[in-house]
């Protein structure tokens, strides 16, 4: 018994050591890659610290790569996507969770299972579509699509966050004479910052992830995105692993940073539809 | 379960005046969500099923209703076979793994320790992660040359030579198993332990007065409370592993040898390389088919579960 107490923190340290080598080692190796020179990397023995320090596969990737370039198109699609997401999100969740409709939970459900069709079931004919429109190879294209695959969840989080506020506010709302609009705007929506920076983060790292359909919709270096970018990143002879490597600490870094951050929020935002009872 | 939270909170309260107006209102205001979802995921689906009966080429220029041939040629095609046994396997095996393992961390992290904030937020880096990344990562990783794995696995004397990881018919499959599992278990224990916070301490303290061990308190109380969140995480982490696509993609193509075709990567060539959108229509649907009879097949097992405990 009392060698069990003294083993059970042990095991729990060693536990949660494993943990943090699982989720962060891989992604430190990458960032350590990413300032060695070549010949470190192909060495037979790994170097973890980077020594000699270079920048070169940095250079690399924004002068011959134009990786900039993507990063652009990647901010500009991902944010276009997650102010539409919240703009209709918000509004729809609004619908659901403070105003008289029928059957609510009906509705809701239908949202969510829109989410659950394949993507690759609609990207066919939402080529064909997104060709005859002449939407192929535009932000608005890639925003279109991306903003129907994220509001069903946007919503979904939503409507949580907004349900919760007190009844009583909008009895109040309505004896000061103001409309449902009134009320989503100057009472619901300042009252839900929280919840609208966990959701539209949610919807930010999505449209900043997204591979297929960026691959299939787009062609050119003027609107692919940054994973386009870097799944087309190979040269003629050899795995460029250190320009690779580079490449996703830059695009992951933020991402990382944003996550850390609010992740509190993230992880109440994303709990809350498995977990609620 | 989930939706059914709060109708009585809901329905009930809604003031008088918003009860009159509410209506078209409402309506209204869900206008841009349905138009949203309508044109760009209902239409399509419905526009695939119809694509699935003709054959669409943007190479021949062919666009013919052809009844039921496509759907003959799927269920002669090896490849498409070969495609199914793939993503079920994938999908079984990864969510089994991701579970069990994410359950682990889970338990890890319910128990108060020096630093467990910042290992809990560790763990939201391979979630948030670019899968295309991720497998750019793992390429790096489990390099058949270079990498540090075979290095690793080298020096603790584990293998004699370097192992040709995702570049060999026999281990590429285990690989993609492996980038998945990684980048997805630490959210499953994330959402295991949300779910291990919801139940009262107060019922391990009674247990454990009534002297029951600690793995007795696990199986016996723990267990059966937590067993409605993991049938629907391990839900949605299967129906999202059946969608497999980009780490295949990106890591191996769906090769050696289509050692590791997925139902995505196929359908994607099909409609996307060989431009066959009549075909690639009818393996996409398919998919959907599959994919619909596993989340039914869930969804009624929760129910059956939810109804014996209610």
């Amino acid at each position: 018994m009392r060698l069990a107490r003294s083993i059970r923190p042990a095991l729990l340290y060693l536990g949660a050591a494993a943990i943090l080598v699982w989720s962060a080692a891989p992604f430190i190796w990458q960032f350590s890659t990413s300032f060695q020179l070549d010949r470190a990397l192909m060495a037979a023995t790994p170097t973890f610290w980077p020594a000699p320090f270079t920048l070169q596969h940095y250079l690399n990737v924004f002068t011959v790569k134009h990786f900039q370039y993507y990063v652009l198109n990647s901010v500009i699609v991902a944010s276009a996507t997650t102010l539409f997401c919240l703009a209709f999100g918000s509004l729809a969740a609004f619908a659901l969770a403070r105003l008289r409709i029928y059957p609510r939970f009906g509705i809701l459900g239908l949202i969510l299972s829109v989410s659950m069709f394949p993507q690759i079931a609609i990207v066919g004919p939402l080529y064909l579509v997104a060709s005859d429109l002449g939407l192929l190879d535009t932000y608005t294209g890639l925003v279109i699509t991306y903003l129907a695959l994220g509001l069903p969840l946007v919503t979904w989080v939503l409507f949580g966050y907004f349900d919760t506020l007190p009844r009583e506010l909008d009895e109040a709302a309505r004896i000061d004479g103001v409309g449902p609009i009134g009320l989503l705007l100057r009472v619901i929506l300042p009252l839900s910052l929280p919840g609208l920076v966990t959701t539209g983060l949610l919807a930010f790292i999505a449209a900043w992830n997204e591979f297929m359909f960026a691959l299939a919709f787009t062609s050119s270096i003027a609107h692919q995105t940054i994973p386009v970018g870097i799944a087309n990143f190979t040269n003629l002879y050899y795995v460029p692993w250190g320009d690779i490597a580079a490449a996703s600490v830059v695009v992951t870094v933020p991402l990382i940073a944003l996550v850390l951050v609010f992740q509190r929020h993230i992880i109440e935002g994303l709990t809350q539809g498995a977990i609620r009872e | 379960m989930t939706p059914g939270v709060s109708v009585a909170a809901g329905a009930g309260a809604v003031p008088r005046s918003h009860r009159r107006r509410g209506v078209p209102t409402a309506w209204l205001l869900l206008l841009p969500l349905i138009v949203s979802l309508a044109s760009v995921s209902v239409y399509p689906i419905l526009d695939g099923l119809w694509l699935s009966f003709t054959n669409t080429s943007l190479v021949t220029q062919e666009h013919a209703f052809v009844g039921f041939a496509n759907y003959a040629t799927l269920l002669a095609d090896p490849q498409f076979w070969n495609a199914w046994r793939h993503t079920v396997v994938f999908t079984a095996v990864s969510t089994l793994l991701e579970t069990l393992i994410g359950l682990g961390m889970a338990l890890v992290l319910f128990e108060p320790f020096i630093g467990r904030g910042a290992v809990r937020a560790a763990m939201l880096v391979p979630w948030a992660m670019p899968t295309v990344v991720t497998s750019k990562l793992f390429g790096w990783l489990f390099d058949g040359q270079h990498g540090v794995i075979n290095w690793l696995l080298l020096s603790l004397g584990l293998i004699r030579h370097n192992v040709n990881w995702y570049g060999s018919v026999d281990n590429a499959f285990a690989t993609i198993v492996m980038a998945d599992v990684w980048k997805t278990a630490p959210f499953m224990a994330l959402l295991l332990l949300a779910g291990l916070q919801t139940i009262p301490a107060t019922l391990i303290e009674a247990s454990r007065i009534d002297g029951a061990r600690a793995w007795e308190a696990f199986w016996y109380v723990r267990l059966p409370l937590l067993w409605p969140t993991l049938l629907i995480a391990g839900m949605f982490r299967a129906l999202d592993a059946f969608r497999i696509f980009d780490l295949v993609y990106v890591l191996t193509g769906g090769g050696p040898a289509d050692s590791t075709e997925t139902l995505s990567t196929l359908s994607y060539k099909v409609l996307f390389s060989a431009l066959q959108f009549g075909y690639g229509s009818t393996l996409s649907t398919a998919m959907f088919v599959t994919e619909a009879v596993i989340a039914a097949g869930f969804g009624l097992f929760i129910m059956r579960q939810m109804r014996r405990r209610a």
